[in-house]
């Protein structure tokens, strides 16, 4: 009988209980606050990490838990604390870099590169680089052009790292925690959009497979590849296609680096048709490798080219309509299936 | 003492060459520094640059210095301290640097608001630093190239950016001279010499560092004066440009402004030496700590340094 008690915004995470919705960074944040408490070698470095709780809140208090040597404040030095990453890991420790936005990581390419990636390989395997390099990216709410990176095109060619792109609460969990404990580098993707999504999570022991892909919506008609927030766009373009009594199968790649080709070639054989969205630019994107690989492979199950949909070449300007009017929309995925299922080309950007 | 370094030194050269020759192929001659007159000469001035050679062991001790003190004209009243230069601006330029940062701070109280109200997605304070923009801003000449992080829109509010000017880029809207591409507080302004902020941290001192260069060879009389904090100092960037700078005689003044945060990192977990001013001996670049809240120093110290870097 009594009013309702006034709601408030909760202000830390919420706490721990499995099968529960939580926010993604909650995910994220249970994710790494497990792997620290049950493997003491776990640490995380990065800028305002430590009693600011990160700038996406990922460590939110988790200092006070494990201590400031573990949940290190680094001064603003991108490449020097990348270093200072593979330097720890050299030694045992699995540290897990926090870059403040993935855009930032540029500065520590090198580091990446020379060292995260081919230390393994160089040193004959007598060194390990147990490393996550995790942080936002992606195209934002304007954020203008140097925050708006999508890094996963420029990292691709690295040889020697995973890279794995997360979109759920419950992946990005799950996927979090397999690459804390995997021996390899692995760079982790989030979006800077997705971080407020809720969702189911799984318990302490639920760990996915870094190199699986997600099957999202079994489908015959279509194969739609698509990873992090574009995901969301698809599903929004699914429910268009739906009504209009298409049957697209969407699956979201997760593992950008190696492809899961067994799920992927699984899905084109069926569909004899691909459509990858993405939201990394045209040129040298994660669309252009994977469409390489389906051309090479696959030539005989597809019915017509690969077609993808990805941001445009240019900077991502700040103002809202510039902005939108460079990156794919859902409205465009529907027309592309449309066309693809009716035998017409899709017209696409000059390259 | 200085024939018998001399003849140290040629005695280390001649049994280096004698071990560098060991594999070489016949009919190879090597000619060391030591066996021509003026590398000898060259060799000499080089050894004397590097300080005495001595035979007790001594660390040097970081700390060992007081730390640089910090110059201050004003006093807290507003008077000129006694031995303090004053700088004697004049009535008007005083009137126009007060209503300056009085517009600045008012500007900010609106945008700020704003903001938070999610009517623009991002906003910079400037509050506090007023001082320390006007004060530069007004001992530089109009066309010395400003290199800013995202904290200066005082020294373009001098420089005459319309508070319309402002808006426009805030709000991205036809008006915005960056044409609606930037985040707000990104001002840019090639009339006024402001070159257009960049987000990443000190990516604009190595920049400005090349654009000295380049006035220089064109034997300009202007300079380059590079803003930044005391986070962004700790950058990679900052360190090859100052380096940089240093080695080609650069007219860049770089200016940092420290105001002991970045985000929420303090100073003490940012640097442990004292402060940005002591990196300036290493470079080889004079420096200056300066009280950032009282104008008059920062207009001393900035025409100051306007002089060393322009005339030498």
């Amino acid at each position: 009988p009594a009013a309702a008690a006034p709601v408030r915004a909760r202000r830390g995470p919420a706490p721990a209980r499995a099968g529960k919705e939580i926010l993604l960074w909650e995910a994220l944040r249970e994710a790494t606050d497990e792997e620290m408490e049950r493997d003491p070698t776990v640490l995380v470095m990065g800028e305002d990490v430590g009693h600011y709780g990160g700038s996406y809140k990922v460590t939110y208090d988790l200092y006070k838990k494990f201590g400031e040597m573990r949940l290190l404040d680094t001064p603003i030095a991108e490449n020097g604390f990348l270093g200072m990453g593979v330097g720890a890991a050299m030694t045992g420790l699995r540290p897990i870099v926090e870059g403040m936005n993935m855009g930032f990581l540029l500065l520590a390419f090198n580091q990446i590169s020379n060292n995260c990636g081919m230390l393994h390989y160089t040193s004959g395997g007598q060194y390990k680089v147990p490393m996550v390099v995790r942080g936002p990216g992606g195209v934002g709410r304007q954020l203008g052009a140097e925050h708006s990176q999508r890094l996963e095109s420029y990292f691709q060619s690295i040889p020697g790292v995973q890279l794995v792109a997360c979109s759920t609460p419950r992946n990005a969990k799950a996927l979090l925690k397999a690459a804390i404990r995997s021996d390899n580098p692995v760079i982790f993707f989030e979006h800077v959009l997705l971080y407020n999504v809720k969702g189911e999570v799984g318990g302490a022991d639920e760990v996915q497979c870094l190199e699986r892909a997600e099957v999202v919506r079994p489908g015959t008609d279509i194969s739609i590849f698509t990873y992090s927030r574009m995901r969301y766009v698809v599903q929004q373009a699914v429910q268009t296609l739906v009504e209009k009594g298409y049957d697209p199968e969407v699956i979201d790649l997760v593992s950008l680096k190696p492809f899961d080709l067994e799920t992927i070639s699984q899905s084109i054989k069926k569909t004899h048709k691909v459509l990858i969205v993405e939201e990394c630019m045209r040129t040298g994107g994660i669309g252009s490798s994977l469409s390489a690989i389906i051309n090479e492979k696959y030539m005989e199950d597809l019915d017509c080219e690969v077609v993808r949909l990805s941001s445009q070449d240019v900077p991502t300007s700040y103002a809202y309509e510039l902005e939108a009017a460079t990156i794919v929309q859902a409205d465009q995925v529907v027309d592309a299936v449309d066309k693809m299922c009716t035998g017409q080309k899709v017209a696409v950007g000059a390259f | 003492r200085e024939k018998e370094r001399e003849r140290e030194m040629l005695g280390v050269w001649r049994v280096a060459t004698r071990e560098i020759f060991r594999g070489a192929p016949r009919g190879f001659r090597y000619q060391s520094q030591s066996a021509i007159p003026e590398g000898r000469e060259k060799a000499m001035e080089q050894d004397r640059k590097m300080g005495s050679i001595v035979p007790h062991m001594e660390f040097f001790d970081a700390y060992a210095n007081a730390p640089i003190s910090r110059y201050r004209v004003m006093d807290q009243n507003g008077e000129i301290s006694p031995g303090a230069e004053d700088p004697k601006v004049g009535k008007e330029m005083a009137v126009k640097m007060y209503k300056d940062m009085v517009r600045l701070h008012i500007m900010d109280g609106y945008l700020y608001d704003v903001q938070r109200q999610g009517r623009i997605s991002f906003y910079m304070t400037n509050y506090g630093e007023e001082a320390s923009h006007v004060g530069s801003a007004a001992a530089l000449d109009s066309h010395d190239t400003v290199y800013g992080q995202y904290r200066e829109s005082g020294v373009l509010m001098w420089r005459g950016f319309t508070i319309q000017q402002f808006m426009d880029q805030c709000y991205s809207n036809k008006d915005d001279v960056g044409k609606g591409r930037q985040m707000p507080v990104h001002y840019g302004s090639d009339k006024l010499c402001f070159q257009t902020i960049s987000s990443p941290l000190s990516t604009q001192i190595p920049q400005a560092t090349g654009y000295a260069y380049a006035l220089k060879h064109s034997g300009s009389q202007n300079c380059v004066i590079c803003y930044f904090g005391d986070g962004a100092a700790s950058e990679g960037d900052f360190h090859a440009a100052l380096n940089a700078a240093a080695t080609l005689e650069a007219p860049v003044i770089f200016f940092c402004r420290n105001n002991q945060y970045a985000i929420s990192t303090e100073v003490q977990e940012q640097y442990r030496g004292d402060g940005i001013a002591s990196r300036g001996t290493g470079y080889g670049i004079e420096a200056i700590r300066v009280d950032g809240n009282d104008i008059w120093a920062v207009y001393n110290a900035t025409k100051a340094a306007r002089r060393t870097v322009v005339e030498e």
